[in-house]
């Protein structure tokens, strides 16, 4: 089972429900082989896009090109892209025999020819034994390797996986993520799946789009993004950021965002002159003692602790520097020294951690 | 919401199939009629005088007030026998509760016309009953005195509607909206007029204008208890007697498609945006209570004196069929099973019709019913709607004046080959059942389809079949339990259908089972072999209805077993 892994464009792609645009000019790249996530919060059109790609949902204008075939006029049956649905789809009346079969019974194919690729595929995601069981008798797990097997079994030139570790409990996701990678990477095939879960996109895509009200945010590799966000919705989108509003200034021929209650807090390069925030990972922050003897590099700030919150790995703190208040994490060693609510604080942070952006 | 993108040019043509059959069959005839009944007859202009004439005339006068008193008095006395009923089964720990529900549907089994002549032989000024009374308590009760045999025999027949929809409506409401209004101070009379009451009202008004509304557009029982100054019995003997072009008919016609509409309506506005089927987790229904031994006792009483009252039409057609003379005494003379010999042997014709044109109707209303439930709902086809309505506006047409709209409409259209006019050939009886009974097997058809989540078709398409392959591998062997379920209601509900059958039934060798029933139930000679035949129609019916019953239940449970593996779609 392996075919040339494709490219896929998509241009200018605009849909809407009625009235309602959610998707508003999308352009995009995907290279072949890569494995490609959508991420976005519930409503962002992530889903809808990917509908789009397979053919469902209202028509859109644009155009969406696979492999350099343009096949936004195509209705889904002739696009040959396979689509994994979040609640899998399975058809309760068939056997997983039949369900894994029926994609190669619509295109004719001769009948051992179905026999031998349905237990290919069945064993590929090891399942060959369950083959007469109805998808009811299955677990969760199970099914899903089905839905994947019924899929790939068709050697489709795209895979679509919508929101495929959903409904999985905690536990088999991280294992499902492992093996659909696999799959992946066994199978050569150019694989978008949809997601609003950002652990999920960072721990399985090359790269990722991230999409908000139907408009791409920022494309790039999981880590490339969450270091370097494009705007303040990816930054928040992709994990908790402290935010400190200012405008930017020259001072001394360094940039500075400077805050109204007058923190300065040097930047490498600002976006434009004028109003901008700046960005901090609680992991970039660090407390110490207020007279600790100062690091010359770095940038401290004085502050009280509002409150702690021990999270197992990390030790949360949440800290009040003037009218902010910042979160700071800890990683949690035991031994080290700890913070208590009240106390006084210095919480530094190295300057190249510190991510401007404009508002 | 489920957008579907593009308009397969498929399903636009069936579409158009489905639309000109509607347009031809239903919507045509009955336009027809109210033309006809604003027409003079004479010159053909538009006039009021028709109606004019109609309550200038006391026979019509009186008709009119009587289908209503009728009808309003079957709404009364129907709910004196179902707001009990249903308040024992959901408000105390009763074992009565199981045979309550099965007793509610058993009337529902047989139509209220063919049970009406024993009725008569029963509850009648020289029935049984009234000879026991007079015997052993010296006085009679007036049962089936004129349009109180029609009130009697309809609100028997009927109550199951206010029963069903009452009792579905208390069972919805959930346990803590009774215990957080008593957690906040309400009880006993303050608790049901506050909270309970008004949850159950909607699914009260809907059953009770359910009933008005078949009281109201009956024609069959009134006709053979031989109460002629109702609306629908006037109707049909005008168009009979006099002939089509009378306007007398018509005028009536509209009368009953006004009032069907108006309980419709009601019953809509009851029922919109009040789903109060608000059960969480954990059961639903009111707190039970236990009943005391007296109490019990009681209740049992009760309970078996209506299921006495309801099974009555049961008992007094089985007498009637294996009696030899029954007249003036309290039972049969003697039994015999000569009137199925008789019914076997010279009338076999009528069962036979009967299963061939049932069996046709309720397979074209499957047929179309999913096709129309597929339409509506899954396909982007322009006005798709309007195949809906116009199908479930059927609901509000009654037979009489749909028969009326065929013998005004297709009486002058020859069917070739046959050489007959359309409105006599006997397969325009098989339209009109399956028009009649179209929305019960749509409604079925929507529900099995709802059923259906997208993604399986979706995840078909995606893998390569076409719309037409999609619908034959995967939705339909799906919805396949509904259909069926469909198919027998429509069988079951057409195989007794007298009202649009008695106006379009040409030749005695055409007649379905109700027409023949209807037949000999005129002589008194012929009240044997009617109720064997009537006894034959129900067999019909009780098969169908445990059949249907048996297969909605078992696709219940399959649906529960998958019910895990696909979640309904967006």
């Amino acid at each position: 089972m392996s075919t040339e892994p494709v490219r896929v464009s998509i241009k200018d792609l605009h849909l809407s429900f009625g009235h309602t645009q959610v998707l508003k000019g999308v352009n995009l790249e995907i290279e072949p082989g890569e494995f490609f996530a959508f991420l976005g919060p519930s409503g962002s059109g992530k889903s809808t896009l990917l509908r789009a790609i397979a053919g469902f949902g209202p028509n859109p204008s644009g155009r969406i090109l696979i492999g350099g075939e343009d096949v936004a006029v195509l209705p889904p049956w002739r696009r040959n892209v396979g689509m994994v649905f979040q609640n899998y789809a399975l058809w309760p009346h068939m056997s997983v025999r039949r369900n894994v079969a029926f994609g190669l019974q619509e295109r004719k194919l001769p009948v051992a020819e179905i026999r031998e690729r349905v237990d290919g595929a069945l064993d590929l995601v090891g399942l060959a034994e369950l083959a007469e069981r109805r998808p009811s008798q299955l677990s969760g797990g199970q099914q899903q390797r089905v839905a994947l097997a019924r899929t790939v079994v068709v050697e489709p030139r795209l895979l679509l996986l919508d929101e495929p570790l959903s409904n999985l409990d905690a536990n088999l996701r991280v294992q499902m993520r492992r093996d659909i990678l696999n799959l992946q990477r066994q199978l050569q095939l150019t694989t978008i799946f949809v997601t609003h879960d950002q652990e999920e996109a960072n721990t399985m895509s090359d790269r990722m789009a991230v999409l908000n009200e139907g408009v791409i945010q920022q494309v790039g590799p999981p880590m490339a993004l969450y270091d370097h966000p494009a705007n303040l919705f990816v930054a928040d989108f992709l994990g908790t950021a402290n935010v400190l509003r200012g405008r930017f200034v020259d001072i001394d021929g360094g940039c500075r965002l400077v805050t109204d209650d007058g923190i300065e807090l040097p930047v490498k390069k600002y976006p434009a002159a004028g109003s901008g925030v700046v960005i901090l990972r609680p992991q970039a922050l660090n407390l110490t003692e207020p007279e600790a003897i100062p690091d010359p590099s770095q940038v401290v700030l004085p502050g009280t602790v509002r409150y702690r919150e021990f999270l197992g790995a990390i030790i949360r703190y949440g800290v009040d520097v003037g009218p902010h208040q910042l979160v700071v994490d800890h990683g949690h060693r035991p031994g080290e020294p700890i913070y208590e609510a009240g106390m006084a604080v210095a919480v530094r942070v190295d300057p190249t951690h510190i991510v401007p952006l404009t508002e | 919401m489920t957008f579907l993108k593009r308009q397969p040019r498929g399903a636009a043509g069936v579409a158009a199939v489905l639309a000109v059959f509607l347009l031809v069959f239903l919507v045509i005839p009955v336009v027809k009629v109210v033309f006809v009944a604003f027409q003079d007859p004479a010159s053909g202009a538009f006039t009021f005088v028709n109606f004019i004439d109609f309550f200038n005339t006391p026979l019509f006068r009186e008709s009119f007030a009587n289908s209503l008193y009728v009808a309003c008095m079957s709404v009364v006395v129907g709910s004196a026998i179902a707001l009990p009923l249903s308040y024992f089964t959901t408000r105390f720990n009763f074992g009565g509760a199981v045979l309550i529900q099965t007793l509610g549907v058993i009337p529902l089994i047989m139509p209220p016309f063919v049970g009406a002549v024993a009725m008569q032989l029963l509850f009648g000024a020289n029935g049984s009953v009234n000879l026991l009374l007079d015997q052993w308590v010296g006085f009679t009760i007036p049962f089936m005195e004129g349009l109180n045999g029609v009130i009697f025999v309809e609100s028997i027949h009927y109550f199951p509607f206010i029963l069903i929809n009452l009792s579905a409506a208390l069972h919805n409401i959930d346990r803590s909206l009774e215990e957080s209004a008593q957690n906040l101070g309400a009880h006993g009379m303050r608790l049901f007029r506050r909270i309970v009451f008004p949850l159950a009202m909607p699914g009260y008004v809907a059953g009770a204008s359910l009933v008005f509304l078949k009281v109201f557009d009956d024609l069959g029982t009134p006709l053979l208890l031989n109460v002629n100054d109702m609306l629908a019995p006037q109707a049909y003997l005008r168009i009979s007697s006099i002939g089509i072009s009378d306007p007398m008919g018509y005028v009536i016609s509209v009368i009953l498609v006004v009032f069907s509409l108006l309980s419709l309506w009601t019953s809509f506005l009851a029922l919109r945006g009040k789903d109060y089927a608000s059960v969480q987790k954990g059961g639903g229904g009111l707190a039970k209570r236990d009943l005391r031994g007296g109490q019990r006792a009681m209740a049992y009483l009760v309970v078996t004196f209506v299921l006495l009252i309801v099974l009555s039409p049961h008992v007094g057609l089985s007498l009637l069929s294996f009696g030899t003379i029954w007249s003036f005494s309290e039972l049969p003379d003697g039994y015999t099973l000569a009137n199925y010999q008789e019914v076997f042997a010279s009338s076999s014709q009528y069962i036979t019709n009967t299963l061939l044109y049932a069996g046709l109707a309720a397979s074209i209303d499957v047929v179309f019913g999913t096709a129309i439930a597929y339409i509506v709902w899954r396909t982007g086809v322009v006005g798709r709607q309007w195949l809906d309505y116009l199908a479930t506006g059927a609901l509000a047409i009654p037979g009489v004046v749909l028969g009326i709209g065929y013998l005004r409409t297709f009486n002058e259209i020859n069917v070739p080959f046959v050489d007959k006019p359309l409105a006599s050939w006997w397969v325009i009886i098989v339209v009109a059942l399956a028009i009649r009974r179209l929305p019960y097997a749509l409604r079925a058809c929507v529900a099995a389809l709802h059923q259906v989540a997208v993604a399986l078709e979706e995840a078909a398409e995606n893998l390569g079949a076409t719309k037409y392959r999609t619908v034959r591998r995967v939705v339909v062997p799906l919805m396949i339990g509904g259909i069926l379920a469909g198919f027998i209601t429509s069988f079951a509900t057409a195989a007794v259908e007298l009202s649009a059958t008695i106006m379009l039934v040409a030749s005695e060798s055409d007649a379905p089972l109700s027409y023949g029933i209807y037949v000999f139930m005129q002589s008194a000679a012929g009240r044997g072999p009617g109720a064997a035949l009537g006894m034959i129609a129900v067999v019909i019916v009780g098969v169908a209805t445990y059949l249907s019953h048996r297969v909605i239940e078992r696709h219940r449970r399959e649906r529960r077993e998958t019910a895990g593996d696909v979640a309904p779609a967006i």
